[in-house]
């Protein structure tokens, strides 16, 4: 990681720039994201607590039939179907999410610190499902009914687009976005939201205490198809909305008058970014819990190969982010097997230093 | 001939302070235009109502017969371009990018041919593919300007001659490419645009414009030629200077030279409770 980060951070020359930053090297650059994701995708489903040696994967995948013992291929395809699948699935969905709207609030915001989990974005949702489950627990409790399925994304989703509205309020005066109120006033969402997760865990019982810590560390652990299918729409939902915001997002870049001037309609641009990141952060989180810094790591690294353009810069970080993710969780279940490790600390323990660089670079822009 | 853009009885407000108060102003379609007068006394605001940007408080603004905030923000972009001040871009675009916004949904060889024509004309030829914020101010300043000519010539071959508003459009230049920005303005004046330009440099405003809008304290103190307008009178009571303008003989046009004039006492500050 470190190679990749020294050489990402150096700025590149205008010739770099030159041959990079067209249509087709965006292509170029997608298609080996996709490869690449293909084949983490692969190295996931083999590795684990139960190994699946590559050779026994397509014959537990059905694409093949090789002389297997029907024992083995029957634990492979119990493995593989409910259990390695449906992560690998939840990991690249969540990593889509978070990426996408990571830089899609960067946009927004013309701040290239931005990530939903440090500003509080990710906490605010975080809190909604915590007190969803806390409280939600006690109020059914009475009448035996477990909580309905759907209940706790569109929790996390209205605690994730208050937290959003509010820092968007704080950070934005007559026209302009300050970086620094940004960075300060999300910090304090993210405080006031953290305060009341702590007074849910001071209330919660045992159980409801287990399950408010996975959502505060992050973890595919429960990954199910169920969930997978319920995260799916918001991706497809965030593919559908991509052509309206890309070149809108771009013209933000110069300053929301300027944008205005160029014919963005600013303020429908700004309801659509806002509603699109609270919903793809609130549904990861009440899935995943809070898993920070893959917003802010992967459009950054985008940006200094292929540009800022977010045509190509959005598609871009989706898959990346989908990369990324997968390949923190397959550390995550792999390098303490059979315990996992939670996957918000490792994307911390990447993401924070990568995060202070990033600052350093931009003192002068924060104005410290 | 209906005029490009208009102002009947404009107020602008900010809480119960008028930025902009009862203004009414014509400008027709073709007329280069220099809005002058001393700072605070709402050439900017003026100009960012006029674009549609802040609405009236109070009054009519028309832009080619309609209130421009009525128009679509797209519909509008292809009506009139506006270069405000001290742009800063957020994220590491080249200067060629920054350029191509200007031509919205363009796509393709037409854009680049655009661009190249555009990073000509401001002499930025050499920065097509630096990063716009590795560029000095004035250079950064030119290839705003590059992108909202591409903009203008974009509107203008669909809608028909537009608007060019100007915010301080020279203030980070040097005197040569001031002369530039005034040769480009020229020919934008020339093919029939409407050019109004906020300008600090009052011997630059009689230079570029045949008519001159002179505001102070957010009202009309003055509206005409150079000759008419720049009067030792005018810069008594609107800049509080007296003894500054001088004129070139052979032409009797006006220029200040603030050589010798001397400055009168502290201005009353006007009462602007609305």
């Amino acid at each position: 990681m470190s190679g990749v980060t020294r050489a990402a951070l150096s700025s590149p020359t205008a010739r770099q720039v030159a041959q990079w930053r067209s249509a087709t090297a965006g292509l170029v650059v997608l298609s080996i994201l996709l490869l690449a994701l293909l084949a983490i995708a692969i190295m996931a489903a083999a590795i684990g607590a139960a190994g699946i040696p590559l050779g026994r994967l397509p014959a537990a995948l059905g694409l093949a039939t090789g002389n297997i013992d029907p024992a083995t291929l029957a634990r492979d395809q119990l493995v593989l179907w409910s259990v390695r699948l449906p992560r690998i699935v939840m990991a690249i969905l969540i990593g889509t999410l978070l990426a996408g709207s990571g830089a899609i609030m960067q946009g927004l915001f013309r701040n290239p610190l931005a990530d939903p989990a440090l500003v509080g974005v990710s906490s605010g949702g975080a809190l909604a499902a915590a007190a969803t489950i806390v409280i939600g627990d006690r109020m059914l409790a009475a009448s035996q009914t477990p909580l309905p399925f759907g209940f706790l994304p569109a929790a996390a989703f209205v605690g994730s687009l208050a937290a959003t509205m509010i820092l968007y309020r704080i950070a934005t005066r007559e026209n302009r976005t300050s970086i620094a109120i940004f960075l300060l006033g999300g910090l304090a969402i993210a405080a006031l939201a953290n305060a009341g997760i702590g007074l849910l865990v001071f209330i919660a019982d045992d159980r409801q205490l287990r399950d408010v810590t996975f959502w505060l560390l992050g973890s595919l652990g429960g990954a199910t198809w169920a969930k997978a299918a319920t995260l799916a729409p918001f991706v497809v939902a965030m593919l559908l909305a991509l052509p309206f915001t890309v070149r809108g997002l771009d013209y933000l870049a110069l300053g929301e008058a300027e944008a205005f001037h160029m014919g963005v309609s600013v303020e429908r641009l700004k309801r659509l970014s806002i509603v699109m990141v609270s919903a793809a952060v609130g549904a990861a989180v009440s899935f995943a819990g809070v898993i920070g810094f893959v917003g802010i790591v992967v459009p950054h690294l985008l940006r200094l190969v292929i540009g800022p353009t977010h045509r190509r810069l959005l598609p871009a970080s989706l898959v990346f982010g989908a990369i990324l993710l997968l390949a923190a969780d397959s550390c995550a279940r792999t390098i303490a097997a059979p315990a996992e490790v939670p996957i918000g600390i490792l994307t911390a323990l990447v993401g924070a230093p990568f995060f202070l660089a990033v600052l350093l670079r931009q003192r002068s822009l924060v104005g410290l | 001939m209906s005029p490009a853009i208009e102002a009947q009885s404009l107020t602008v407000r900010v809480g119960a302070k008028a930025l902009i108060d009862q203004i009414t102003l014509s400008i027709g379609q073709g007329e280069a235009v220099a809005l002058v007068g001393p700072n605070g006394a709402g050439k900017s605001t003026l100009l960012r109502a006029l674009s549609g940007e802040i609405a009236a408080s109070a009054g009519v603004v028309r832009l080619k017969g309609r209130d421009p905030r009525r128009y679509s923000p797209w519909a509008l972009a292809q009506r009139r371009a506006v270069l405000s001040q001290d742009i800063t871009v957020a994220f590491p675009f080249t200067v060629a990018e920054v350029i191509a916004m200007g031509t919205g949904e363009r796509r393709g060889a037409a854009v680049e041919a655009l661009v190249d024509d555009a990073l000509d004309e401001v002499d930025l030829t050499g920065f097509r593919d630096r990063i716009i914020g590795t560029l000095s101010g004035g250079e950064q300043q030119r290839a705003q300007l590059a992108r909202v000519l591409v903009q203008l010539a974009c509107g203008e071959a669909q809608c028909g001659p537009g608007v060019l508003l100007l915010d301080e459009p020279t203030a980070s230049l040097d005197l040569c490419h001031q002369l530039d920005l005034m040769a480009i303005v020229e020919r934008c004046h020339r093919r029939g645009t409407t050019v109004i330009a906020v300008l600090h440099d009052l011997n630059l405003a009689a230079l570029f414009a045949k008519r001159i809008v002179v505001l102070d304290r957010g009202t009309l103190a003055g509206d005409g030629s150079p000759q008419q307008t720049m009067t030792d009178a005018m810069l008594r009571r609107v800049f509080g200077v007296a003894d500054a303008v001088n004129r070139i003989p052979a032409q009797g046009s006006p220029f200040v030279l603030p050589h010798g004039a001397q400055k009168l006492a502290r201005r009353e500050p006007a009462l602007h409770a609305g």
